[in-house]
């Protein structure tokens, strides 16, 4: 009896400290991934309290040597986006000139001869417009589009919507370039490329938010 | 013989014929009992062969001739047929036409920006990267030796929500851009350990090798938490409309952020501010700010029956609907027959799962006088799903289509016709 309840003691007692080991385990990788940096480092505190819900993995090998090293020349090819630091953005560069003939022959079908006209996604701010409170219009570059980067990357990887990945990066600079000086937010002389990108600021950035929904009785 | 056949060989017109199952090419070549070949026409002209499985024909007693031999392949009867509500950028799960909270593979709403891919199973890799011990890629044969995880949870776009001014509008119509699956995959942690990730990264991108080469930036936080690699739905391989061969996916977070087709994530210090974190999925909010980064679904339910374009007659009503949320267990749905005045708490099918469609069900007896039916979610956080009214206070009217959970509002008229109330 005596040995007994000694037993369920040293299982109890085991018990407790595998909790207290699980937990601190926990708190430990939600310190190291915690880390917040600039401007969403609100987004990143909302969701540092989660842990992980896997089982444990304290019997697990360091490593199951599934998978093989990638090559630098692999992810090359695959490593397209584009940061809003400009990190990632190719060398060349475009001008409006040039960029109002390829949106013309590859553009214009989908989006209206100014990019106002639609069928597809409205490109195009008009002058008229401008004058307005953003939020009674429709959605454009101009007034809703928060980094220029965003551009070039989205036409390189899907547009034209007919043949993705067909453009040139001197092509996705002269088409960012002009969309941009459309929306007047860049001069009719003005060069796009690696260094400039990057600089301009847009319209809208100063309204985006993050996310302030937490659950709970508020509605948000 | 002549049947209208889109480009999929699907008859479109089936009042035409004397059954109603649409048949393909597939079935021909599957394991079927043919009983007649007929010549069918496609869309572009070209002229196929297409057979009429034996059991498309009825028997008037099915106890006098033996039905068909066991097949490779099992089909719905051909008395039923569920479908989807497609449109030129998505499809709808018809919640209408189901009985429970799992989504047949088929049925699962579909959503993408550049069609479905094509991706061979042999060639897929999925390359881990950025802020990395070690920068890897990995098979679809090594996703599948690491240790696996299943759970059933619901994936709804947060673009969910649509009305019409006449109210003739179906649960499918309304919110059919939510559907739930078992999913199966390794769990992202496992191979965020094996990869290394480095304690600088907060942010990982995921991109898609669909058309639109499609990419969202994502919390590290949450990989380490719940996200899935998924390669298999209610026990079978992923559909190519789901993501094929494997996917992201991101329980209880805005479908778009569960990237199909995944061949690649890249950890970093940084979110991309890819387009469809900015100039979509972003949602006008009041004071002229734009709300980013809404991961969360929050709580939400629907009336699936009774709802248009059900005929009702007097008596005794069993109502029925699905309820969920992003952020946990549904904790209660409440019921009101009586437009909101007073409400009762509905019976929820067990188990009760987190960030899963639960199945609510109320008895009523309806005396055949016009009235509103209505149903509301609580979640585990104490969230109770809002009316329109209260989400436009919160948010301000001009806000977008983006994260609209309001309650769901039948209007029962006299003659029995149930139709759906606008909400604004």
């Amino acid at each position: 009896m005596r040995q007994t309840i000694f037993q369920y003691a040293i299982t109890a007692i085991s018990k407790w400290l595998l909790v207290l080991a699980v937990i601190f385990a926990a708190c430990t990788r939600t310190n190291i991934h915690n880390q917040a940096t600039g401007l969403t480092s609100a987004v990143e505190a909302k969701y540092s309290s989660h842990s992980s819900t896997i089982a444990d993995t304290t019997h697990w090998p360091p490593t199951f040597g599934f998978g093989k090293l990638a090559t630098t020349q692999e992810l090359a090819t695959l490593d397209i986006d584009i940061r809003p630091d400009g990190q990632g953005l190719p060398a060349g560069s475009g001008t409006v000139t040039a960029g109002k003939a390829i949106y013309a022959s590859k553009c214009a079908a989908c989006h209206g001869k100014t990019g106002v006209e639609g069928p597809n996604n409205r490109l195009v701010e008009t002058a008229a417009e401008r004058t307005e409170n953003y939020k009674t219009k429709e959605k454009t570059i101009g007034n809703y589009w928060p980094y220029a980067t965003t551009l070039f990357d989205y036409i390189r990887r899907a547009m034209p919507f007919n043949a993705p990945g067909s453009l040139t990066n001197d092509e996705v600079y002269a088409l960012t370039a002009f969309l941009l000086h459309a929306n007047n937010i860049i001069a009719p002389d003005a060069k796009i490329n690696a260094q400039t990108l990057p600089q301009i600021i847009m319209p809208a950035r100063q309204y985006f938010v993050t996310d302030d929904r937490k659950g709970g009785p508020e509605v948000r | 013989m002549n049947l209208p056949v889109d480009k999929n060989n699907t008859i479109k017109d089936k009042a035409e014929i004397s059954f109603q199952q649409p048949f393909s090419r597939r079935k021909l070549l599957g394991g079927a009992a043919t009983a007649a070949v007929v010549l069918v026409q496609t869309a572009i002209g070209k002229t196929v062969q297409a057979a009429i499985p034996e059991g498309a024909f009825i028997h008037d007693d099915p106890t006098k001739k033996p039905g068909p031999l066991p097949s490779l392949l099992g089909s719905r009867s051909q008395f039923e047929k569920p479908v989807r509500l497609p449109s030129d950028t998505s499809s709808r799960t018809p919640l209408q036409d189901l009985y429970s909270t799992l989504t047949p593979a088929d049925l699962h709403y579909e959503r993408h920006h550049a069609g479905v891919p094509t991706i061979n199973p042999e060639a897929y890799e999925l390359y881990i990267h950025g802020l990395v011990e070690k920068s890897m890629k990995f098979t679809l044969a090594d996703l599948k030796r690491f240790p696996a995880f299943s759970r059933i949870c619901f994936l709804e776009c947060s673009g969910n929500y649509r009305s019409k001014a006449d109210g003739k509008i179906t649960p499918q119509g309304i919110a059919g851009l939510t559907s739930q699956s078992e999913w199966t995959g390794v769990m992202l942690s496992t191979l965020f350990r094996e990869v290394g990730v480095k304690p600088k990264a907060t942010w990982f991108l995921a991109e898609g090798s669909d058309a639109a080469v499609m990419t969202r930036s994502i919390p590290v936080a949450k990989g380490w938490h719940d996200a899935m690699i998924a390669y298999a739905q209610n026990g079978e391989a992923i559909r190519p409309e789901q993501g094929y061969p494997a996917r992201l996916f991101l329980p209880g977070w805005e479908g778009n952020t569960s990237v199909k087709w995944l061949r690649r994530l890249e950890l970093s210090d940084a979110p991309f501010m890819t387009r469809e974190e900015t100039s979509k999925y972003t949602e006008p909010i009041k004071d002229g700010k734009i709300r980013q980064f809404s991961f969360d679904m929050d709580a939400r339910s629907i009336i699936t029956f009774p709802a248009y374009p059900v005929q009702l007659e007097k008596g005794w009503i069993e109502i029925r609907g699905i309820a969920w949320s992003g952020r946990g267990k549904i904790s209660k749905v409440e019921v009101s027959t009586d437009a909101g005045k007073t409400w009762q708490v509905a019976r929820l099918q067990e188990p009760v799962l987190d960030k899963a469609h639960t199945y609510f069900r109320h008895l009523w007896q309806w005396n055949g006088n016009e009235t509103e039916i209505m149903s509301r979610a609580l979640d585990e956080t104490g969230y109770r799903q809002p009316t329109m009214s209260q989400l436009l206070a919160a948010r301000g009217e001009s806000t977008g289509g983006y994260h609209l959970n309001p309650i769901t509002t039948w209007l029962v008229k006299q003659d029995g016709q149930v139709l759906n109330k606008p909400d604004r």
